[in-house]
């Protein structure tokens, strides 16, 4: 994946797959501690022990069709190459959360890129069930965008509606755009 | 700005619009979202989609997404499936190609033979 954004996207479908009613996607930058965090928390089916363990190597998945899962192994080779790492807490019927950490300043850091694009596409396939919490914090500057809010204020109207959805781009493409250009995420 | 106050505005219109397009046929576009098809670029094709869509107001359409189908070197993949009529698969979709997909197939009712998975993969 060539930004964290695409990787964000790929470890909430894990979150949806688990059947989660909220997902919420936490970005926090602090150059100060020259550190970059990325959560995706679900309130999801949750692992048990042992497969929450594992989730992180490629031969471990819960799929029939084939034996690999490549999502979060991609993710934590990320991290790791960025001299940061990746964790993973989950509860049986609770839900897992999946965090990672980079160095903000690394040279193989990859990019934030997109994450409007992200947010849009998550929601767009997905606009009734999960809800979606996005909080971005960067450089003392704060984003939040969640789902909930927006259908308490369309009531009657689905999310999926073309109209719907191109606001929603643009909100998020206006919310973060002050976090993309002068390098600070 | 787009903000969360013009939400509102956006709920009158398509409430006063609802009852004009009951008899509107459902068409699905469902895109490739498990890992494979993220890495070939499947967010900007379900952006494309999604823009190509709100321009020209197909109510009728929706978007969803789906898992690896396990033709990961045919990604991005793209399913169509339009009321009454059989599926039509997609591969290597690019955003030119998705916005194609809508006026032509989606609009047109024509399917851009090109882009199938059964001309890729037969000649």
């Amino acid at each position: 994946m060539r930004e964290l954004s695409l990787h964000i996207l790929d470890i909430a479908q894990n979150s949806i797959a688990a059947g989660a009613s909220l997902v919420t996607i936490d970005v926090n930058a602090e150059p100060e501690k020259d550190l970059l965090t990325i959560s995706v928390t679900d309130d999801g089916c949750g692992m048990p022990e042992e497969l929450a363990k594992s989730a992180a190597d490629p031969f471990t998945t819960t799929r029939q069709s084939r034996r690999v899962g490549l999502g979060i192994s991609l993710l934590q080779a990320s991290a790791q190459r960025s001299e940061g790492n990746l964790t993973i807490r989950s509860a049986v019927g609770k839900g897992t959360a999946v965090s990672a950490t980079f160095r903000l300043r690394h040279i193989d850091r990859p990019p934030m890129g997109d994450l409007a694009e992200t947010m849009a596409a998550l929601i767009a396939a997905n606009p009734e069930k999960p809800d979606f919490l996005l909080k971005v914090s960067a450089n003392g500057r704060y984003f939040s965008f969640d789902t909930r809010e927006v259908k308490r204020r369309l009531t009657g109207v689905s999310l999926s509606e073309p109209e719907v959805l191109a606001w929603v781009r643009d909100h998020l493409h206006e919310g973060l755009k002050d976090f993309h250009g002068g390098a600070p995420i | 700005m787009k903000t969360l106050a013009d939400l509102e505005e956006i709920r009158k219109r398509t409430l006063d619009n609802l009852n004009t397009r009951k008899d509107e046929h459902a068409t699905r576009v469902v895109v490739g979202m498990a890992t494979c098809g993220i890495a070939a670029g499947a967010r900007k094709v379900m952006a494309a989609f999604i823009d190509e869509v709100a321009k020209r107001n197909l109510h009728h359409v929706t978007i969803a997404q789906t898992g690896c189908i396990g033709l990961c070197r045919l990604e991005p993949i793209v399913e169509v499936t339009k009321a009454g009529e059989e599926k039509v698969t997609y591969c290597k979709v690019t955003p030119e190609i998705a916005r194609e997909i809508v006026a032509s197939h989606l609009v047109n009712g024509v399917v851009p033979r090109q882009y199938t998975i059964g001309h890729y993969e037969n000649g």
